[in-house]
């Protein structure tokens, strides 16, 4: 098991625990990882609606490296990077006019992209490369008692649901209660966390944060997990401003990395568990008294 | 017949249609024809503009006579739309029909071109090639077989019902073969029907008993067709007659058999209610189910399974002796002229929408289980009730689910605008509810059906315009608490709306059935892109198929209402009473045949016909064709190593020739030989 890897500005700066954790948790398992060389930013979501075309030049040009040096496999925990990496290779192969403005720019960085990296997201490599079984052998410390909503966000399975359902995706179900973690039925798993609104237009995107965070709590989760580092930032970052709003619901964010982690018996701040601002300190310590 | 061939001189009449503008208004006909013209064999070239017309095929028929023409090319339109007319136009002139050859300019030039210069030039080239081509036709006549008068109609819903006793009414025999253990379909499962709110089943059960007693029609349900072979008036049917348990001649439908069965309560889903009662092993499908005779299910009878039960089942029934457990499945062959395929839809599974929520939230139903609900003989007895009996307090219809919609079936299914507005109306008029719909279009474009949505607009229903996004279970406000939240954007407002409601009921859209795939191949009919089956033309040809003597009516072909399948079943009826009524079915010539001598009984045509039309003579270790089985498709003619098959209308001559007149650079019109092989 070798993946190129990707990690995308957000891991590098706030998201950073997830790498801290996403790293760790692949070695742990087996996987051989290497960091693209030279990468760059994939444009998010922002640039690919303004300027697709080079949008697209911009974002290829990590598939074109991946491409080179190999292995085929990239994976990329970001949601974003995910969703604009794997639409930018449907565009260069479905419009030719996208495809002649891509290879035109590389070729001008003595680059290419022939279309052969796949894009993978890490949920989907630990549960279908790695498998349930071996995760389960590696448990030492079981999330007994730990109630966990599973929270997907939308990009990682709209519009290219690749590796799990559209509306009811359930591989970090099955994962996190590999982990022995009791996951609560949480069907707004695949809504909007208010992603970039809750900067822009915070009335609309702290709404839909809020939403979330109320309904975890109302349905008795100790825990919201996440596979994006813009929606922990979202519903672990603005509790004051939603407080103010609405009402408190307080409630930790961690990302389902962190959970594995935990329950491989990595020490909480190894696995970047102190950056939380809503800090799941009181379950860590449960947890690791097991 | 006059063949005008003294002294073997080519004699060829050429005609260019204008088809008024169609043609004309890109290709430059008055040229084309005086090209033609001086192409060796050319008596005569005409343009003119509507070759169709009266005046047109006399203009053919009087050229015949007067300057002796012993071929006849005409460049119009689609062979398929007028072929016929020419070749009937050659015959009144006293030529062979098949001395005729037509050029399709139109859909293949006029309407795929816009430059005039090279739409002319191709134009040109193509009637240079038939030119060419007819020189090598032969005199061909076509063949006449009797057909067989009885029909086998397939599909015991309204569209098969009708279309059975239509064709009985008139003398014929039918045999209605249906799956399930009643005639009926869906429409037995309605309680009203729109735009009338008459009762379904007051209209429904007179035409299904007329099937039961009618001397014509041989009814068979629980029984499935699984095998098709012959071709039009003269096909084989195989019919698999399930073993039902219980003799339907000896049931007098007393049900006492029910009762007395060891399961004392009902265990299983209730088919006819969709999962809303329960039924035994043994039962009655509904109350008016033709034929009126129990059935065992074979999947959860004791005694069918395990040959365990204290059979008070046979106790009950007594001396009657109906019920049979050594009854076996049965296939019977049967023979008829032509085949009605009726065999209906199936719903959408809403499950294939969670954002919606069936199957998570209890009160989340389908629009046919509200049917259920409201129908008196259903499982709460005409009671619309919430799953804990209460009554619903707000209904939120949806439609559109899983129709229009590009992530699921992209067709609107047609029926269920006016299905959601008459179970409003049922709704408002058994309970004290408010009732929303959520539409994206009501599409009301029948006989009545616009009158039928006034009078629910002015009886208080709630339209609102947007697709349901989704149905939620958490609340913004103390009123959403509790009950189920309908996120739709309302496209006339301009905004989001969040209604709260106690029962959402899904108006799913109409799909082809799940074995359509198989279906089609058996009775060797087309399906569109969607998987509905194909008639042979949209408008002028709505209930038959490519395949003669096949025809199908109701939702098979496409979602429709009540009114439209019987209107298609009615329609099929009379398609297949015209074929029987004529005695004999008139074929095509263009079939292959084999120049025995040459057959070297290699065997390798016998499994590439698609028709079966191909067997082999033991005795003469050769293969035959039969022609009447033969449709013409060339594929053995492609394959057969020897080279000992050919066809009528597709010789090597007649291709070759064609081809180099197509090829033939600018002015070069010698007539081309014919390549040797």
């Amino acid at each position: 098991m070798k993946y190129s890897y990707f990690p995308g500005c957000c891991v590098k700066g706030l998201g950073r625990s997830y790498e801290e954790s996403l790293l760790p948790v692949m070695q742990r398992l087996g996987a051989e990882v290497t960091e693209l060389n030279d990468w760059n930013c994939c444009g998010a979501t922002a640039y690919i609606s303004v300027e697709e075309r080079k949008a697209a030049v911009l974002a290829a040009r990590n598939l074109a490296i991946a491409e080179k040096t190999g292995p085929q496999d990239l994976m990329t925990p970001c949601s974003a990077c995910y969703l604009v990496l794997n639409k930018t290779k449907h565009n260069i192969a479905d419009s030719p006019e996208i495809n002649a403005v891509v290879q035109r720019a590389l070729g001008n960085a003595h680059l290419a992209y022939k279309g052969n990296v796949k894009v993978r997201h890490p949920l989907d490599i630990l549960v279908h490369d790695v498998g349930l079984d071996v995760i389960k052998e590696k448990v030492v410390r079981p999330l007994k008692g730990l109630k966990v909503a599973p929270y997907y966000g939308c990009q990682v399975v709209r519009p290219y649901a690749t590796f799990d359902d559209a509306w009811n995706p359930t591989t970090m179900d099955r994962l996190l209660a590999t982990l022995g973690a009791e996951v609560i039925p949480y069907p707004l798993k695949t809504k909007c966390c208010g992603g970039s609104l809750t900067g822009t237009v915070p009335e609309a995107g702290l709404r839909l944060a809020y939403i979330l965070l109320k309904e975890a709590v109302r349905r008795g989760a100790d825990v919201i997990a996440v596979v994006c580092p813009l929606c922990q930032l979202n519903l672990d970052g603005y509790h004051d401003q939603i407080a103010r709003r609405w009402g408190a619901e307080r409630i930790p964010t961690v990302y389902f990395t962190q959970l594995m982690g935990l329950a491989f018996g990595m020490p909480p701040e190894q696995i970047g568990l102190n950056r939380n601002l809503i800090p799941m300190k009181p379950l860590q310590s449960e947890l690791t008294r097991v | 017949m006059n063949t005008n061939q003294k002294n073997g001189e080519i004699r060829i009449g050429f005609y260019i249609c204008h088809c008024g503008h169609n043609i004309a208004g890109v290709v430059d006909c008055a040229a084309v024809a005086q090209y033609i013209a001086k192409l060796p064999g050319v008596v005569v070239s005409r343009d003119y503009k509507y070759m169709c017309s009266d005046p047109g095929q006399e203009l053919i028929q009087q050229d015949i006579r007067e300057h002796q023409l012993n071929r006849v090319v005409v460049a119009a339109c689609s062979p398929l739309l007028h072929e016929h007319t020419f070749r009937e136009a050659v015959a009144a002139g006293g030529l062979n029909p098949f001395y005729f050859q037509m050029v399709n300019i139109r859909e293949h030039d006029a309407w795929v071109h816009t430059d005039r210069a090279e739409a002319t030039g191709k134009a040109k080239s193509l009637a240079r090639a038939a030119v060419s081509r007819v020189r090598f036709h032969r005199a061909l006549e076509t063949t006449r077989v009797p057909i067989n008068p009885d029909v086998l109609v397939v599909g015991g819903g309204i569209a098969g019902i009708h279309t059975a006793l239509t064709v009985a009414n008139s003398g014929k025999k039918v045999f209605l073969v249906e799956r399930d253990p009643s005639i009926g379909g869906h429409m037995a499962k309605f309680d009203k029907t729109f735009p009338t709110l008459d009762c379904a089943a007051c209209i429904l059960t007179p035409k299904m008993s007329a099937v039961r007693s009618h001397e014509n029609i041989t009814l068979w349900t629980y029984s499935e067709v699984v095998k098709v072979e012959g071709y039009v008036g003269n096909y084989k049917v195989t019919v698999k007659r399930k073993p039902r348990y219980v003799n339907e001649e000896l049931c007098a439908g007393c049900l006492e058999c029910i009762t007395a069965c060891v399961f004392k309560e009902g265990k299983y889903p209730d088919e006819f209610n969709v999962g809303l009662s329960k039924r035994k092993p043994i039962y009655i499908p509904f109350a008016q189910a033709v034929p009126p005779v129990v059935v065992i299910d074979p999947e959860r009878c004791l005694q069918v399974r395990t040959g365990k039960c204290k059979k008070t089942c046979l106790e009950a029934c007594a001396d009657r002796h109906a019920i049979d457990f050594s009854q076996k499945e049965e296939l019977v062959e049967i023979k008829v002229g032509n085949i009605i395929v009726a065999t209906g839809f199936k719903l959408f599974d809403v499950k294939r929408m969670p954002q919606y929520g069936y199957g998570r939230f209890p009160n989340v139903i389908t629009a046919i289980e509200l049917e259920r609900l409201v129908n008196s003989s259903g499982p709460t007895s005409g009671e619309i009730v919430l799953r804990d009996g209460r009554p619903p307090k707000s209904v939120g219809i949806v439609l559109c689910v899983g129709s229009r919609d590009v992530k699921t079936n992209r067709w609107c299914s047609r029926t269920c605008c006016m299905h959601s507005m008459k179970l409003a109306q049922l709704v408002r008029e058994h309970t004290d509810a408010d009732v929303t719909v959520f539409y994206m279009d009501i599409r009301a474009p029948g006989k009545g059906y616009e009158e039928f949505y006034d009078k629910s607009l002015k009886e208080g229903i709630q339209f609102v315009r947007g697709r349901v996004a989704e149905v939620a279970d958490w609340g913004m406000s103390p009123e959403e608490e509790g009950m189920m939240v309908i996120r739709v954007e309302d496209t006339l407002a301009g905004f989001v709306r969040r209604i709260p409601v106690d029962m959402v009921v899904l108006a799913a859209g109409m799909e082809p059935q799940a074995d359509a795939p198989e279906v089609r191949r058996m009775f060797n009919m087309s399906c569109g892109t969607e998987g509905w089956f194909l008639e042979k033309h949209p408008k002028l040809a709505p209930v038959s198929t490519f395949t003669d003597g096949v025809f199908i009516a109701g939702c098979c072909q496409g979602p429709k209402d009540i009114p439209d399948s019987v209107a298609q079943a009615g329609a099929a009826a009379a398609e297949a009473m015209a074929l029987i009524d004529k005695g004999y079915i008139e074929q095509e010539p263009n079939t292959a045949y084999i120049a025995e001598a040459d057959c070297s009984g290699c065997k390798s045509c016998l499994p590439l016909c698609p028709y079966t039309a191909i067997t082999f003579d033991e005795a003469k270790q050769k293969a035959q064709i039969n022609g009447a089985l033969c449709k013409g498709c060339g594929t053995c003619v492609a394959a057969c190593p020897s080279g000992s098959i050919s066809q009528n209308l597709f010789e090597d001559a007649q291709i070759f020739s064609e081809i180099a007149g197509v090829m033939a650079e600018g002015d070069e019109v010698e007539a081309p030989g014919v390549p040797a092989g």
